[in-house]
């Protein structure tokens, strides 16, 4: 048996997701394939040759494949997975996009959000927000999945030392064409990749007070989230955004500041380690999740806590 | 132009859902049912789009059970000018959903096809791309912004680092993202209007697809509960717990 896992990279380094999605494939067992596809991607293809239990890395460079279109990649993709009994991506933009492309393409049924492998053909996934979560079993000849990173531990990134086999480009389909990116620039770490994550709510009330959300989470060395009202309100770019339909997290500690605690903001976060809840209002649906709750004013509560980390 | 809606009946995005005591699925019996917040999303850029004068004509589609028709009566209220309802008993996954829809656009001739990126109840993220890849078109998901432009569609879209623009050849797929816009209320003499206009109802047997699952869900379960929190009373008290008791700072 032998798995095809997707990487997600920028041509040099693999994103940490595509780590998660090898540790998936090792759980269903089995040799493991990692297609790097990209323009001048060298560098990537090498990087994926380093990750522990990876056993060939299939490498395709052209001007077509550099900003991952789903219709360039999913032809490519639908090729390498010729005799391929898994095909796995992170659940991340760049895999929910082109992986069921791919899946329709063959024919089969994707599974998304994979959480844990019970077998090599029955999967755990989350659904209605993370409010249940649906053990499937797949009847596919080839199984199409994506894997959030919060289920699985990220593959050694060294100690490998796998053949990288080139592989010849799919033609280009021309049906789509890269018009530019704004990304948000920031020093802080990877939202989905951090340790420590600082989110604020629509409780900030403006953008220049979430600037208080900055300084706690730079005390903090953590990275910056938000709720969905607060990326509404344009206090933070919509890359911030976990939920349901934002990023999905699972840091060893998630301070919440000024959220109230949605189902949909619970189903990004909920399975952080610690959660810490600071909000004024003391029945508020976050502290239900919360291991320490804070039952304060932000604007008092956060200054002084930015006071108490530097003692 | 010709704009074709896909849109799905789903649990109201305000009611918490029950794991059934023998976890066979979710209990949705006197549940309030909606239109899936990202189909109403969709509906309403389809409607902008015919204000702007670059569509003429929004047809609305569904694939489910005869009680879907309340989500069609809406999206007629928002302003689809047609309502077609693929009638089914079978709980139709995407890639069956894909193929109807597959079906449906054979017979339309939409130049675009907006979808939600997600239903929110099966989470599946799936319908749009996988419709894509059967007709053969270009796919903007998750999209924050749409303008015609230059013969084709500028689309951008909300990925994890931030955003990315593309232009799509013309027809082509959507899927919308929160931002995209702020669906309207529908107002009563709209509701009324909606009652006079078409909602035609084709079997999905007659459209020739094999709509049986090639997925089994063998159990649907709780996610385990998070152990009792406790509540600080003080700054003081949270930052000494974080580092001594969880040292996590
Ligand atoms: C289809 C769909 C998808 C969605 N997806 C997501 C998602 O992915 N992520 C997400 O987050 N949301 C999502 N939502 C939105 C979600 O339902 C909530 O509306 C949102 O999470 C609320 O954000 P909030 O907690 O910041 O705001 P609110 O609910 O308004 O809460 C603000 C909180 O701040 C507190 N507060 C106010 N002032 C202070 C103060 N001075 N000090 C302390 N506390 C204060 C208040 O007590 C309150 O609890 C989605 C909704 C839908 C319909
Ligand atoms: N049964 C259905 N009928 C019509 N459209 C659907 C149906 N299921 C899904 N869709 C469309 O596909 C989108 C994504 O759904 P999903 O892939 O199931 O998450 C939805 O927002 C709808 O636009």
């Amino acid at each position: 048996m032998t798995m095809l896992v997707v990487a997600e990279h920028d041509n040099r380094m693999l994103r940490p997701a595509t780590l998660s999605a090898v540790t998936a494939a090792a759980r269903i067992g089995g040799d493991i394939a990692v297609l790097v596809a990209g323009r001048e991607c060298g560098a990537a293809a090498r990087a994926a040759a380093q990750v522990s239990g990876v056993r060939t890395v299939l490498h395709a460079d052209a001007a077509h494949y550099e900003h991952a279109l789903a219709e360039e990649l999913a032809p490519l993709i639908v090729k390498a997975a010729a005799g391929m009994s898994h095909v796995l991506a992170p659940a991340t933009t760049f895999g929910k996009n082109i992986m069921p492309r791919v899946a329709a393409m063959l024919d089969v049924a994707q599974i998304s959000d994979v959480v844990r492998v019970e077998s090599p053909d029955t999967f755990v996934r989350p659904i209605y927000a993370g409010n249940a979560l649906a053990t499937v079993q797949s009847t596919d000849a080839v199984k199409v999945l994506t894997v959030r990173a919060t289920g699985f531990d990220a593959a050694p990134a060294g100690g490998g030392n796998a053949g990288v086999v080139t592989l010849e480009p799919t033609p280009s389909t021309g049906l789509s064409a890269f018009v530019g990116q704004e990304l948000t620039r920031s020093e802080r770490p990877e939202l989905t990749a951090a340790k420590v994550i600082v989110s604020g709510g629509r409780g900030l009330g403006s953008a220049e007070n979430f600037r208080m959300i900055d300084a706690l989470a730079d005390k903090l060395g953590a990275a910056v989230g938000a709720s969905r009202a607060a990326v509404d309100a344009g206090f933070v770019p919509n890359d911030y955004q976990v939920g349901q339909t934002g990023k999905i997290v699972a840091p060893e500690l998630y301070i919440a500041v000024g959220i109230s605690g949605a189902i949909q903001h619970l189903a990004g976060m909920k399975d952080s380690k610690v959660i810490v809840a600071i909000n004024k209002d003391a029945e508020a649906p976050i502290f239900e999740v919360a291991d320490y709750g804070l039952v304060a004013d932000l604007f008092q509560a956060v200054p002084e806590l930015i006071a108490a980390l530097d003692k | 132009m010709k704009i074709l809606v896909p849109i799905k009946r789903v649990v109201d995005a305000n009611v918490r859902v029950r794991v059934k005591s023998d976890r066979s699925g979710v209990e949705l019996a006197n549940l309030k049912m909606a239109m899936n917040p990202f189909c109403e999303i969709a509906m309403e850029e389809a409607v902008r789009q015919q204000e702007a004068g670059t569509v003429k004509e929004i047809v609305a589609v569904t694939v489910g059970g005869a009680q879907c028709q309340d989500i069609l009566r809406t999206a007629l209220a928002m302003g689809a000018d047609r309502a077609i309802l693929v009638e089914t008993d079978v709980e139709a996954q995407p890639l069956g959903v894909a193929k109807v829809l597959r079906a449906v656009a054979d017979r339309e001739k939409p130049e675009v096809i907006i979808l939600g990126k997600q239903a929110i109840d099966d989470d599946n993220n799936q319908t749009g791309q996988m419709l894509a890849a059967l007709l053969g078109w270009a796919q903007g998901t998750f999209a924050s912004k749409l303008e015609f432009a230059g013969g084709g569609l500028r689309v951008t879209r909300e990925v994890d680092g931030g955003l990315e623009t593309l232009m799509l050849k013309l027809p082509a797929i959507v899927t919308t993202d929160l931002r995209l816009n702020e669906p309207r209320y529908v107002k009563l003499p709209n509701i009324m209007k909606a009652k006079k206009k078409p909602l035609d109802v084709i079997k999905a047997a007659d459209l020739g697809v094999d709509l049986t699952s090639r997925l089994k869900v063998l159990k649907v379960e709780e996610p385990p509960a998070r152990g009792g929190g406790i509540k600080v009373a003080s700054v003081q008290e949270l930052v000494h717990r974080l580092r001594n008791e969880r040292k996590v700072i």
